[in-house]
């Protein structure tokens, strides 16, 4: 079975087509040339991108990394339900500006950039966007990239996996002890 | 047949006549139908809001931070419909439904007042911060003593018992520090320090011998005792998601303690969905005879009766209540002979807060999550005027440890960057103030001539603002605070004003104050109307002066002694 094939088969499954099999079958180049042209609705591709954003800055290692936690999902319902009109602006702009980053930077779209390609990239633009917010006056907008990289960071750590996983959490400690050794490597608490 | 009419109209008031009419259901009002209930009186509480019972009324009290649609945060519109309330300390997905929604309960501010409200059974009992230290003698004689208020009617030694009373039934826990500023109660055992606040305490009580970090007298059940468990409370499991209500109990609230105990007297009513519109006075009699309320789903206006009543409505809604009973006798509100209800409004002062970091400590840490935090008692112009403002502040402070190392890793991104993202940081330091206010005539509320609310009823229009007095202290508080912190090693300290309006201190008191003199006063030392001894005021609008020491224990145990008061005026027929 060759690739167009399978996926036909599971759109089958499924019973329609495969929003986004176009990206698959291309390589990606046709619809990540769409990224953040949804706008608030966000595109399953734009929710793969940002899924794939959030992997980047917190990767699976011994424990699951942030797209286990549907971080795109996340970020979706985060910049369209609770950010203000301008700093949904900036994420959205900022989705096309990241993949402009990717073109520029490894000639190639985010989606289809190697992990270390696109670790590379976020590791320039966070650069970028500390040196923009300690230059910022108070009024101006946040980098995009800080938002992405915040967004993560929230998401990933109040997620089940974040909190439970990577980090220890207790839902009833029973308890407060107020002063206890902390062995080097142990967890934070979650909460 | 006419007879008939006669017959049930008898028994239509009947049904409506109690010995106790009780407004408000929140940490005064719990406590009003507790003890009255206890002594036998058939007691009707009133609440504006809906129904919340312990446990099933806490949807979200066992959810984990990833059962939040958005983890915590309110969606943008809903802070946009909502400007008020959301910024309420607490305010939150877990906490929503215990506050009200801004549009519904509309007043008018003359002045900028942000008016925090949680109309419900349990009222804002269920989302206070819990703070129980005892006031001093100082905050009950300072304001007579300096000049910057009336004297209080009763001194410390009288409330000291019922302060007990409160205590040991309420559940407080703290340490027995024996400061003459901040007296002892009686506490179940204290919370641990964390070893940054054990290191900093006594190095802080090295530096200033008049100065004492001591651990938070809270109302938490630390270690219940046979009182808490007959009320059906356990201890408190550390969880420090109080405001959701507590699945055990574990912090006091009317819902939790004092209403299912005035319950199983079989003396209760509670009628929710009752905004009062009145208390209705008898010229004949000379005194209250009921409550006129609106019912607020059917917008029907009931009157209910009763030989006494106790208005706990909160502060300020106690204000309204009385402005808006007028009667022949009392043109301009019920026992406002001197024209002074609605004034002399005043509130703690919340705007200061001191934050550093604190090197080392980096093989120490904590289990569970603390539910009080620690407390330092006032310093300021107790055994004379030693400062340039008049009045006090206490402050609550800690440490913690931040949750994060980033700069353990070398690149911000990635596995490494991970890594140290689940390592705990370094430890911080903060400290913010409690502070007094002066009372002051032109710090008032008042009735709107024209707007009303959805059930007819004035809205409050709102006239308070701060002084320079309170620019001093404020400024004293944060050079103290950070010259405190600095002496004793805490690094990169930053000061901060946060420029809060007053009200969202959620401290607002007075207006209905306690004094000697009905010229200067509108209550007297049992907290009842000097012209209308059967009207007992005993939430924050009986307030004198604000003190520094939080107040909700206070109000407990003024409610407790009136209580006891008119049950006893009540035998004697006095009342």
């Amino acid at each position: 079975m060759n690739r167009r094939e399978a996926l036909s088969s599971v759109a089958l499954l499924l019973g329609g087509t495969i929003v986004g099999a176009e990206a698959f079958l291309s390589g990606c180049t046709n619809t990540d040339k769409n990224i953040g042209a949804a706008g608030l609705n966000f595109s399953p591709n734009d929710i793969s991108f940002l899924d794939e954003v959030g992997e980047t800055i917190i990767p699976t290692t011994s424990t699951p990394g942030a797209k286990a936690t549907q971080i795109g999902e996340f970020m979706q319902r985060i910049v369209a339900d609770c950010y203000e009109p301008r700093d949904q602006q900036v994420f959205l702009d900022g989705m096309k500006k990241l993949e402009e980053a990717s073109r520029k930077k490894n000639g190639k779209s985010f989606l289809s950039a190697s992990a270390q390609e696109r670790h590379d990239l976020l590791v320039d633009l966070d650069k970028e966007q500390k040196e923009y917010m300690s230059k910022k006056k108070p009024e101006d907008p946040s980098h995009y990239f800080r938002l992405m990289k915040e967004l993560t960071l929230w998401g990933y750590f109040t997620s089940e996996i974040g909190a439970t996983k990577a980090l220890r959490y207790i839902a009833v400690p029973g308890k407060y002890e107020g002063c206890i050794p902390y062995t080097k490597g142990d967890r934070a608490w979650a909460t | 047949m006419p007879g008939d009419t006669i017959n049930i109209n008898n028994r239509a008031k009947d049904q409506h006549s109690f010995d106790a009419i009780v407004i408000g259901s929140g940490i005064s009002g719990g406590w009003a139908a507790k003890e009255l209930c206890e002594h036998g009186l058939k007691t009707l509480i009133l609440e504006r809001g809906r129904n919340v019972v312990h446990l099933k009324d806490y949807p979200t009290a066992t959810m984990n931070p990833w059962d939040f649609p958005h983890r915590g945060e309110m969606t943008r519109k809903f802070v946009d419909e909502n400007p008020l309330i959301t910024q309420a300390a607490g305010f939150d997905e877990g906490t929503a439904h215990f506050f009200i929604r801004d549009n519904d309960h509309p007043y008018v501010q003359e002045k900028p007042f942000e008016w925090i409200r949680g109309y419900q059974v349990g009222g804002k009992s269920l989302i206070w911060g819990r703070a129980c230290p005892r006031w001093s003698h100082f905050e009950f004689t300072s304001p007579a003593r300096y000049g910057y208020g009336i004297e209080w009617p009763i001194t410390y030694d009288e409330i000291a018992p019922w302060y007990s009373h409160a205590e040991r039934f309420a559940g407080i826990c703290g340490n027995k520090d024996g400061l003459e500023a901040m007296p002892d109660g009686e506490y179940l055992p204290p919370f641990d320090f964390n070893c940054v606040e054990t290191d900093f305490r006594y190095k802080l009580h090295h530096k200033y011998k008049d100065r004492f970090m001591v651990q938070g007298r809270w109302a938490q059940l630390t270690k219940p005792g046979e009182i808490h468990l007959q009320q059906g409370r356990a201890r408190c499991e550390a969880r420090d998601l109080c405001m959701r209500g507590c699945p055990f109990g574990g912090y006091f609230s009317s819902v939790s303690s004092t209403l299912p105990w005035a319950i199983k007297t079989g003396n209760l009513t509670i009628r929710p969905f009752s905004v009062v519109h009145s208390i209705i006075y008898d010229d004949k009699t000379g005194k209250a005879s009921g409550v006129r309320i609106i019912d607020t789903n059917t917008h029907e206006t009931i009157e209910y009766y009763a030989k006494i009543i106790f208005a706990n409505a909160s502060a300020l809604n106690t204000n309204l209540i009385l402005l808006n009973s007028t009667s022949q006798r009392f043109p301009n509100g019920l026992g406002n002979d001197n024209g002074l209800l609605g004034k002399y409004v005043c509130f703690q002062n919340y705007r200061g807060s001191v934050n550093g970091a604190v090197e080392g400590f980096q093989d120490k840490y904590y289990f569970g999550r603390r539910t009080a935090e620690c407390m330092m008692a006032n310093f300021r112009n107790l055994h004379k005027q030693d400062t340039d403002f008049v009045g006090g502040y206490m402050s609550f402070m800690g440490a913690w440890r931040e949750r994060g190392a980033p700069e353990q890793s070398e690149e911000q991104i990635g596995a490494s960057f991970k890594e140290a993202m689940t390592e705990p940081g370094g430890w911080h330091m903060y400290m913010y103030m409690q502070a007094e206010t002066i009372p002051k005539e032109i710090n008032q509320v008042s009735l709107s001539k024209d707007k009303k609310d959805q059930w007819g009823i004035p809205l409050l229009v709102m006239n308070v603002g701060y002084d320079d007095n309170d620019e001093r202290l404020l400024k004293d508080f944060l050079t103290q605070g950070s010259e405190m912190f600095d002496s004793c090693g805490v690094k990169n300290i930053t000061q901060h004003d946060n420029h809060w309006a007053p009200g969202r201190d959620i401290h607002e008191m007075g207006g209905c104050r306690m004094g000697k003199d009905p010229a200067t006063s509108l209550l007297n030392k049992w907290n009842q109307l000097h012209h209308c001894k059967n009207v007992f005021v005993t939430d924050g609008a009986c307030m004198a002066s604000t003190g520094y020491g939080s107040p909700s224990i206070l109000y407990m145990a003024f409610t407790a002694r009136a209580a006891n008061h008119a049950v006893e005026e009540l035998k004697q027929g006095n009342l």
